[in-house]
């Protein structure tokens, strides 16, 4: 049984239907216009000219600022680097992070939907608290230092092993989920007709699954690519890339000139990648058969898959758990012994006569309201722009499209930051000081992942169902809720839970428009670790590993609502 | 200028209606309360900035106007921030230019000249806009090398005191600083060693620190809590860090009971001065308001309040300095300084010469 490649069979389905392809097209431009519109506003708008400012002076354009800049050497080798980290990181996240979604899609095993959880919590807590826990564990004198004298700190090594600590669940989530929704039965069906195990895993399962390695992989090149706390904390200063400059040069220096220039070049870099995506997938996507992924994981069977459950256990327990565990460590190790001593300090902090100290409830509350009305925003206009791209034809238009949602990720936060605070300062769009303003930028961040984990999905739709549902004389919006929203309940559930966590953690571009007396938790550790005193430092880390529970809380929730099942299978 | 910003001003209109008003429906309800009444004024600062709820409160009854805060990030970001934002300020007074940065913000005509009442009671030597009052000095601290007392104790060696004492070979590898291109303090102990080696002498003795082992991290936060050894809560193994005077009293802070001295002390001789101002904004919505804002900054209530909540000094003379100060930190006679127009020529060019001789 071959996977039907769908791009023949609809141009041939298509064929002597022009005015339905055209009601298409307006349907699809209708579909499009919401999102077009808020990226202009709130994303194209706001970059341009905060570029536009460090491109022009005095009225005339100077570009020959960029050849000067090109010319450093210095930049020379922060692309380098940006580039080689980015490439290792990707894949050394691959290698260990697909077994793990291998594992999370197809066996059971008690407390999975926890560990599912846990996994995702390193993705959303703030850099600066995982840098510093992370060094506890790796760093000199920290736990694996005391043990077997092993130490990564400030070495290329630690900065790859903490992109993998972050973005595994990336992985695991992305590809894991569409696995565990691909029928077995077609692997088993070729192999009852003669394929032997691997030949057909690689004919059958791998190009279903490729689009979705093709997307992790994307989205963690992206995010290495980008990377800018982690190498900042574990890297030192030797080691910058591409956006830990770019934040230098605007955010210390206000070179916007330099700034401009670097950041066209990330652009650049980061159009480059999503056009060499938009290929391979194009490549390589087929309509799938899918299914409740309930029913395709099973216990492990004999000795080599029980030994991989064990092995990606282990992976996860040193790497991502313990990071987590050093960091409740440290938020219970009081100056006199264990205890909640720095639980009871942050609670002593609501009630203190300050503006200093943010009572952690409160902050925990700003934390759930930003990020609710920014996963709101985020799958409203991730949603209809993943509808819109997923339907048939459409060419260079819709793939435009399709990388202009995808280029905030490969923006640094400081030219979103400073871009919003020159753009949006005047009425009707005064939000600078505005509530909305830090949802609207966290939805920035949290639209890509929608896009990016329901657009595999609702291409995989068979077109043939959305065609029997019309040609049985269903509303374009039926056809919808009863062919594609059963489809992609679970693909919604899982990005509305990335964009919930991505902004809960999200630092880079809410510190700077968070207004100081609504700060979130991220926020409100940072402003703790920026001053001295062991009080601090453990409030600090009790105030994380709060954002931590939180964080696994919200995920396990949804862990728990996905397995609602609609049963249209 | 104009015809620009009426274009913009109707393209953004037209995107707010396609967008269905969606999203921007609420924000009339949540974001309409900053606007620019008489009765509010609005302080521009960065994360660092707190007062006591009680003082604040006081300022607003006494006053008439409701105080309302924008803005965060650090010292460098919030300059940066109101030097883009100069033709149409978040606020109606800034605070939180230190003299590393004063010249940028002068420069660029961030401040309406302004003497605010009490000005009287602070020392020349903190004044540095004399002349014309465009910035108020509010507060003042000073960056220096804090030793883990511990540590020399055990090892029966005294810590060094000058920084002439950090490239002895003592003291090797002991040292952790900051960036000087990303970090406030690493930058002020750099203009430390300029004004103490002068134009001349400062690359040479770096290049001895380097050849001493000095280590470099990007950030304060690493610096202290990762890598110094005299930090609560932090599990670094280097005895020597730069940070700020008052770190030794920030560390014995609500501990109880209080012990006899803090856990760390300061090098009095690597000390650089940095003093904060406020300045009313140009453009100010309220310079009513901001005028009584910046009278407020420097009276006597808020300047003793100001220790405890950002770990600063008073400028006012006279002003209580609280008995954790006193009795923990150290007082800094001869603090080192450098002109804040010779910063701003130098900057760029002293923190390029800086990366390339300890980075590389």
């Amino acid at each position: 049984m071959v996977v039907a490649r769908p791009e023949v069979e609809r141009e041939a389905a298509g064929q002597g239907r022009d005015t339905a392809g055209r009601r298409a097209t307006a349907a699809r431009l209708a579909l499009m216009a919401l999102p077009f519109a808020f990226f202009v506003l709130f994303f194209a708008y706001p970059v341009a000219t905060i570029v536009g400012r460090g491109l022009r002076e005095g009225g005339s354009w100077r570009f020959g600022r960029a050849a000067d800049v090109l010319a450093d050497p210095d930049l020379l080798h922060v692309l380098w680097f940006t580039v080689w980290q980015a490439v290792a990181s990707t894949a050394l996240t691959l290698l260990i992070a697909l077994p793990g979604a291998y594992v999370f899609a197809r066996f059971e095993f008690p407390g999975k939907r926890l560990l599912r959880a846990v996994v995702t919590v390193p993705f959303v807590l703030p850099t600066v608290v995982v840098g510093s826990a992370f060094l506890a564990l790796v760093g000199r004198g920290g736990l694996l230092d005391d043990l077997w004298g092993v130490r990564l700190d400030t070495s290329v090594r630690a900065i790859l092993l903490a992109h993998v600590f972050f973005n595994y669940a990336v992985v695991v989530r992305t590809v894991g989920g569409l696995w565990g929704a691909l029928d077995p039965r077609q692997e088993e069906a070729a192999r009852v007709l003669g394929a032997g195990r691997f030949a057909a895993w690689r004919r059958v399962t791998l190009p279903a699954l490729a689009p979705a390695v093709a997307a992790a992989a994307l989205m963690v090149f992206l995010f290495t690519f980008t990377s800018f706390g982690i190498v900042q904390i574990l890297g030192g200063p030797r080691f910058a890339t591409l956006e830990v400059e770019i934040y230098r040069q605007t955010a210390d220096f206000l070179d916007l000139p330099t700034a401009a220039v670097l950041t066209l070049l990330q652009f650049a870099a980061v159009l480059a990648l999503l056009a060499l995506h938009a290929w391979t997938v194009r490549r390589r996507e087929s309509a799938l058969k899918l299914v409740d992924a309930s029913r395709t994981a099973r216990r492990p069977r004999g000795a080599g898959q029980w030994a991989l459950l064990w092995s990606t256990l282990g992976v996860i327990a040193v790497l991502l758990v313990l990071p987590l565990a050093v960091l409740v460590e440290r938020s219970f190790a009081g100056p006199d012994g264990y205890g909640p001593v720095f639980y009871r300090a942050l609670q002593a902090a609501a009630a203190a006569d300050s503006t200093f100290t943010v009572p952690p409830l409160a902050a925990l509350w700003n934390s759930l309201e930003y990020a609710v009305a920014a996963t709101a925003i985020a799958l409203v206009i991730g949603g209809l722009a993943a509808a819109a791209l997923a339907r048939r034809g459409g060419g260079r238009l819709v793939r435009g499209f399709d990388a202009l949602l995808m280029l905030p990720l490969g923006v640094s936060a400081v030219t979103v930051g400073f871009g919003f605070l020159i753009t949006l300062d005047e009425p009707p769009l005064d939000l600078r000081s505005s509530w909305w303003l830090v949802p609207l930028a966290q939805a920035l961040v949290g639209v890509p992942f929608v896009v990016r984990t329901m657009l595999p999905v609702l291409r995989a739709v068979d077109g043939r169902l959305r065609e029997a549902a019309a040609v049985l004389g269903a509303a374009p919006w039926q056809v919808w809720r009863e062919v594609d929203l059963p489809l992609v309940r679970r693909a919604l559930l899982i990005a509305a839970g990335f964009a919930f966590a991505v902004s809960l953690g999200e630092f880079g571009a809410t510190v700077f428009i968070a207004r100081p007396d609504r700060p979130t938790l991220p926020v409100a550790v940072a402003r703790l670790l920026g001053r001295a005193g062991e009080l601090n430092y453990g409030q600090a880390m009790a105030l994380s590993t709060i954002l931590m529970v939180v964080c696994a809380g919200a995920l396990l929730a949804l862990e728990r609502v996905r397995t609602d099942r609609t049963g249209e299978f | 200028m104009k015809p620009v910003s009426t274009i913009r001003k109707a393209a953004v209109a037209a995107v707010a209606v396609a967008l269905g008003g969606t999203a921007l429906a609420g924000c009339g309800g949540s974001g309409g309360d900053q606007a620019a009444d008489a009765k509010t004024v609005r302080l521009v600062s960065h994360d660092s900035f707190a007062v006591s709820k009680s003082v604040l409160k006081e300022f607003e009854r006494s006053s008439g106007y409701k105080v309302q805060m924008v803005k965060g990030g650090d010292a460098g970001k919030a300059v940066n921030q109101a030097v883009l934002t100069k033709d149409n300020p978040q606020g109606d007074v800034f605070f939180g230019i230190d003299n590393t940065l004063l010249s940028r913000g002068l420069d660029e005509g961030l401040f309406t000249p302004y003497e605010a009442k009490g000005l009287s009671g602070v020392p020349d030597e903190l004044q540095l806009d004399k002349a014309q009052h465009r910035v108020t000095p509010v507060d003042y601290g000073d960056i220096c090398v804090n030793y883990d007392k511990a540590y020399f104790e055990k090892r029966d060696i005294a810590p060094p005191k000058t920084f002439g004492d950090l490239v002895k070979p003592q003291y090797k590898g002991l040292l952790v600083t900051e960036n000087s291109a990303t970090s406030s303090p690493g930058l002020a102990f750099q203009l430390g060693t300029i004004a103490e080696y002068g134009q001349d002498g400062w690359q040479g003795y770096w290049k001895k620190l380097k050849a001493n082992g000095v280590e470099v991290v990007d950030g304060w936060e690493q610096a202290y809590y990762e890598r110094f050894s005299g930090a609560g809560g932090g599990k670094g193994d280097k005895p020597l860090v730069v940070s700020y005077a008052s770190s030794p009293p920030a560390e014995v802070m609500d501990k109880k009971p209080a012990p006899k001295e803090a856990p760390t002390g300061v090098a009095t001789g690597t000390c650089f001065r940095q003093t904060e101002f406020a300045g009313l904004l140009k453009g100010a919505a309220n310079e009513k308001g901001g005028k009584a804002l910046l009278d407020f900054l420097i009276s006597k209530k808020f300047q003793e309040d100001m220790p405890l909540q950002m770990f600063v000094n008073p400028v006012v003379e006279g002003a209580k300095v609280p008995e954790l100060f006193t009795k923990y930190g150290q007082k800094i006679d001869d603090p080192k300084t450098v002109a804040p127009d010779e910063i701003s020529r130098n900057r760029e060019q002293w923190i390029k010469q800086w990366s390339s001789l300890v980075l590389k």
